[in-house]
C-alpha cells in the first residue's frame, strides 16, 4: 500500500518544537519534508541553543537540551541535540542563505514544486526575509501556507515572544497545575501546548489538502498557538463559562473529585538527587475499587474505617488517607504494585524515570523503541511513532537528518539546477554541511 | 463548503480522547455519527455541570467534546444493534472506537467484520496500552497515563512527589494526536482504495510525542544524563516563575537574551555590572541569586500585565499567569473572535473556545450544539434506509428502563 501522504512535499521553515512536530507527524505518514537551513544563521533552540555550545552551556542546560553524545559538544554539535534528533527523523535537509536574492530564488523554485510551507517563527521573521503569502502564492497558487504565531497575527499580543510554557501560562495552565499547597513558582516548565499545536497542525494540513482536491486552491492557515492550547483545560474553561468559578491547582487529584487519586512513594533503590526515587500513581474511581484496594493492602484497621466507605468520606479526609496509602506503597516495588492493583481492577502504574522505559515489558513487547544511527553517533533506541498503522506502517526510513545532508538531492534531483549554477551557489557559501565559522 | 464535509465518521468513542479526536473532524465539516449506549457517553456524567447539578444534558465537558456531532442511541449488544452499526459502517469513511481491547470482537464488530462490511473504511481503535502486550487489559486515567508515559517524573520539586498537568490535558493531547491519525487513515484509504486498522495506545501517543519524553529518552542514551525533577527558577537571569504585584509571571529561557532583558528593565544601573554579561559568571549560582534579588523588586512593583507589556516591547519571552477570569475578560482573545457561542436546549446560551485553527477557506464552523442523547437516532437511521419497524425496534432497545 502507498503511504497516506506519498507525493506531498512540505517545506519545513520551523523552529523549536511545535512546528517540527507537525512536519514530523506528516513525514511519518509519507510526506517528503524538506528543511532549508542557513549556514550563516543559527535558528535558536532548534539544532541546539547555539551552533557551538561551550561545555558550560551543555552542563547548565536540561538533559534534553544539553545531553549531547558523551556529554560533550563534539565535532558537529548541531547534528546531535537530543531535542533536534527527536523531531527530525524522516526529513531532508539542504542549505541555502535566504538573506540573499539567489537564495530566495532557490526557495521560490522549491515552493513551485511543493504543496505546503510550514513555519512557526517569531512574528516578523518570515516578512523580514520577504516570505509572504502573496510571494508564495505567486510561486505556486496551490500552496498551503501554515503559520503558527504564538498569539495569532492580530490583536495586542500579536508580536509577543513565547515558548509553549509562556502561552500556556496565559491560557491558564500554570495556575491550574502543580502542588495544591505551594505557590506556582514551584512549577516546572511544560510544553504540552507544543504537542497540541503540532498534531493539530498536521490535522490542519491534511484537512486543507483534502479540500484542495475539490477546489484546486491552496490557502493560508493561521494557528494561534495559545488559542489552540485552550482545549486542554476544557473543564476549567467550561466551569468558568457555565458557573463563573475560577478553578485552582488541585495537585495530583482527580478533576472529577474521585478519591483516592495521587502519586505515592514506592520502595526505591535511591533518592531523587540521583533520580533513583520510585513512585506509583493510583486512581480509584468507584467505591468498589476502593474496597478492592483495601483488600489488596490486606485490610489494615485504618483502611476499614467506615469514614472511608464513601467518596465523600475519602474526600474530606484525603490527606490522612494519602498518608496511610503511602505507608503501604512505600514498602513495595512500583511494578509489583501495578500488577497487584491492576489485577484487582484499579488504575495504577509506576511514574517512569525515562531510563526505565527501555526495560518496560509492555513497550518491549510492542517493539516501541527503534534503532537509528545519526552520523557521528552509535546506534541508539529512539522513541517510536505515535500510532501503529497496520496497513501503511510508519517506518523510520531516514535517521534524524544532519545539516545539509540532502544538498545534492534537492539541488540536482528536486530542482534540477545545472551544474554551473550549483557550483556558483557552492562558491557563494549557500551549500554547506556545517555552519560558517562566523556563527557562534 | 467545509474541508471535510464529504467525510462520514462512525464514532463509537466515549469519555475524552476519542471524542476530542472526532470533534476536530466534526468542527471542520465531517458528518460524525456518534453512537451512544442507552445510558449515554460517560462524559455526560462528568462535570463541570451548569449550576453544579449533575444532569446528562448539562455537562460542560460533554458539550465541548461533542459539538457538531449527531447522537444515535444503539444497544450494540443486541443483534439488531450490531447489524445497525455494520450498516452505518458500510457508508462511513472512518470507524473510531475506544473500548477495551477485544470488546469490538466480542460484539461481532471487530476489524474483520467492519472490513467485510466496508473494505474502503479504516477502523481506528484507541486503547490504554495498545491492542497487544502484557498490559493490554490494564486500566489507566489522566494521572496514571501521564506518570507512566509522559514527562511527569521530572515535573515538580526534587524533594516531593512528581506532579501532573491540569485537568485532563494528557487525554486531550492524545485525542488531538488521534485526530491526525484519523486524517492519515482517511488519506491512506483514498490513495489506496482500501481501509486499514489503526491501533493507537494512549501511552504511545505520549511516549512518542513531544513535551520531552522522546528527547529525554535519547539524551539519556547519548550522555547518561537523566531529567532531574526540579522547578526551573533561579538558574538563569531571569528564569522561571516570579511573583509580581498582582500575581505571577513566567520568564523561562528569557535569560538567553540579556540585551533584551536590559531593555525591558529600562537599562537600570544595577544591571550594568559586567559579571552579568560574563559567559562564565552568568552560570554562577551566587551571581544569579544576586541578580534575581534585584529583578524580584522590579517585578513586585508592577502588575503582571504591566510586566508583560514591557517584555513584549523589548521582545523578551514572558507569560503572565492568567486565571480563567483573566482569560475570559482579556481584550486580545475577545477581539480576535476566539470565543464562540451556541444555544443549547438545556444549557441555554453557552460561551466556549471556538476555532483552534483559522482557515482562509473551509474552516471551523458551528453547525449544531452538542446533541441531546439519541437526538438523531431516527434521522440517521432513516437516512440510511432503515424501515420504520427496524427503527422502532432499535429505539425500543435503546431506552433505559425507568
Amino acid at each position: 500500500m502507498k503511504k497516506p501522504l506519498e507525493g506531498v512535499r512540505i517545506i519545513d521553515l520551523c523552529v523549536v518544537w511545535a512546528g517540527p512536530f507537525a512536519t514530523m507527524t506528516m513525514a511519518d505518514l509519507g510526506a517528503e519534508v524538506i528543511k532549508p537551513e542557513n549556514p550563516f544563521v543559527f535558528q535558536p533552540m532548534t539544532r541546539g541553543r547555539v551552533a557551538r555550545p561551550t561545555q558550560l552551556m551543555l552542563d547548565a542546560g536540561n538533559s534534553w537540551a544539553g545531553g549531547l553524545p558523551g556529554g560533550v559538544p563534539g565535532e558537529k554539535p548541531w547534528n546531535y541535540s537530543p531535542t533536534f534528533v527527536s523531531l527530525y527523523r524522516n526529513k531532508r535537509s539542504f542549505t541555502v542563505d535566504l538573506r540573499r536574492p539567489e537564495g530566495m530564488e532557490v526557495l521560490r523554485k522549491l515552493v513551485a514544486v511543493s504543496d505546503v510551507v510550514y513555519e512557526n517563527n517569531a512574528t516578523g521573521t518570515m516578512e523580514s526575509l520577504g516570505i509572504t503569502y502573496d510571494w508564495l502564492r505567486e510561486a505556486n497558487p496551490r500552496i498551503i501556507f501554515v503559520r503558527v504565531p504564538a498569539y495569532g497575527s492580530t490583536g495586542p499580543y500579536y508580536n509577543a515572544r513565547a515558548l509553549g510554557v509562556h502561552l500556556e501560562a496565559v491560557m491558564g495552565h500554570s495556575l491550574l497545575r502543580g502542588y495544591d499547597d505551594t505557590d506556582p513558582s514551584t512549577n516546572t516548565a511544560i510544553y504540552s501546548g507544543d504537542y497540541l499545536a503540532g498534531v493539530q497542525g498536521a490535522f490542519a494540513v491534511m484537512s486543507a489538502l483534502w479540500l484542495r482536491e475539490r477546489t484546486g486552491r491552496g490557502q493560508l492557515i493561521e494557528i494561534g498557538q495559545a488559542e489552540n492550547a485552550a482545549a486542554m483545560f476544557t473543564q476549567a474553561v467550561m466551569d468558568y463559562s457555565l458557573n463563573g468559578r475560577i478553578q485552582e491547582a488541585i495537585g495530583n487529584r482527580d478533576v472529577n473529585g474521585r478519591y483516592p487519586c495521587g502519586v505515592y512513594p514506592a520502595l526505591s533503590p535511591g533518592t531523587a538527587a540521583t533520580m533513583d526515587d520510585h513512585w506509583v500513581t493510583i486512581h480509584v474511581e468507584t467505591d468498589a475499587q476502593w474496597h478492592a484496594l483495601v483488600r489488596v493492602m490486606g485490610s489494615p484497621d485504618w483502611a476499614t474505617d467506615p469514614r472511608f466507605d464513601t467518596n465523600e468520606g475519602r474526600r474530606s479526609h484525603a490527606r490522612e488517607l494519602d498518608r496511610h496509602i503511602a505507608s503501604y506503597t512505600s514498602q513495595h516495588d512500583d511494578y509489583e504494585l501495578m500488577h497487584r492493583l491492576q489485577a484487582a481492577g484499579i488504575a495504577c502504574a509506576p511514574v517512569l524515570e525515562v531510563s526505565r522505559m527501555f526495560d518496560d515489558a509492555q513497550l518491549l513487547e510492542r517493539g516501541f523503541f527503534r534503532e537509528q544511527t545519526v552520523e557521528g553517533t552509535g546506534p541508539r533506541k529512539y522513541a517510536g511513532p505515535m500510532w501503529n498503522m497496520t496497513g501503511t506502517p510508519i517506518e523510520f526510513i531516514q535517521p534524524p537528518v544532519t545539516f545539509g545532508e540532502h544538498n545534492d538531492y534537492v539541488y540536482r534531483d528536486v530542482l534540477g539546477l545545472p551544474e554551473d549554477e550549483i557550483e556558483a551557489l557552492r562558491a557563494g557559501g549557500h551549500i554547506a554541511t556545517e555552519y560558517d565559522a562566523s556563527v557562534p | 463548503m467545509q474541508a471535510l464535509d464529504n467525510v462520514t465518521v462512525l464514532d463509537l468513542t466515549h469519555h475524552i480522547a476519542g471524542p476530542y479526536a472526532t470533534k476536530l473532524l466534526a468542527d471542520f465539516g465531517a458528518d460524525v455519527i456518534k453512537i451512544e449506549r442507552p445510558d449515554g457517553d460517560i462524559a455526560r456524567r462528568l462535570g463541570p455541570f451548569k449550576g453544579d447539578v449533575p444532569h446528562i444534558e448539562r455537562s460542560g465537558l460533554f458539550f465541548f467534546l461533542n459539538l457538531n456531532k449527531r447522537s444515535v442511541v444503539i444497544d450494540m449488544k443486541t443483534p439488531e444493534g450490531r447489524d445497525a452499526v455494520l450498516a452505518l459502517a458500510a457508508k462511513a469513511d472512518l470507524v473510531v472506537e475506544n473500548f477495551r481491547p477485544g470488546t469490538m470482537e466480542r460484539l461481532g464488530l471487530g476489524w474483520d467484520a467492519i472490513h467485510a462490511a466496508n473494505p474502503r473504511a479504516s477502523m481506528i481503535s484507541i486503547s490504554n496500552y495498545g491492542a497487544t502486550g502484557p498490559y493490554r487489559d490494564y486500566r489507566t486515567s489522566e494521572l496514571v497515563l501521564y506518570g507512566y508515559a509522559g514527562e511527569m517524573y521530572s515535573m515538580g520539586l526534587t524533594d516531593r512527589e512528581p506532579t501532573k498537568m491540569a485537568g485532563t490535558a494528557a487525554l486531550f493531547e492524545s485525542g488531538a494526536s488521534a485526530a491526525a491519525a484519523l486524517m492519515g487513515a482517511l488519506w491512506g484509504g483514498k490513495v489506496n482504495g482500501a481501509g486499514q486498522w489503526v491501533d493507537i495506545a494512549l501511552t504511545e501517543t505520549h511516549a512518542g510525542g513531544v513535551d520531552r519524553r522522546h528527547a529525554t529518552a535519547i539524551a539519556y542514551q547519548f550522555s547518561g544524563r537523566k531529567a532531574l525533577r526540579a522547578a526551573d527558577a533561579a538558574n538563569g537571569m531571569p528564569q522561571g516563575i516570579y511573583p509580581c504585584a498582582d500575581g505571577y509571571v513566567d520568564f523561562t529561557a528569557a535569560g538567553l537574551r540579556p540585551d533584551r532583558v536590559d531593555d525591558m528593565l529600562g537599562f537600570p544601573e544595577w544591571n550594568q555590572d559586567p559579571k552579568y554579561r560574563d559567559p562564565v559568571l552568568r552560570f554562577d549560582p551566587t551571581v544569579i541569586e544576586e541578580w534575581n534579588a534585584n529583578f524580584l523588586l522590579w517585578c513586585l512593583e508592577r502588575t503582571k500585565r504591566e510586566i508583560w507589556a514591557e517584555a513584549r516591547r523589548a521582545k523578551v519571552m514572558c507569560g503572565p499567569l492568567f486565571s480563567m477570569k483573566d482569560l475570559f475578560e482579556d481584550d486580545h482573545f475577545r477581539g480576535r473572535g476566539f470565543w464562540a457561542k451556541a444555544t443549547h436546549a438545556e444549557l441555554g446560551e453557552v460561551e466556549f473556545p471556538g476555532r483552534p485553527l483559522i482557515f482562509e477557506e473551509g474552516g471551523w464552523a458551528l453547525r449544531r450544539p452538542a446533541p441531546l442523547l439519541g437526538e438523531h437516532t431516527r434521522e440517521v437511521l432513516e437516512e440510511h434506509g432503515f424501515s420504520a419497524a427496524a427503527i422502532a425496534s432499535i429505539e425500543a432497545h435503546g431506552r433505559v428502563p425507568a
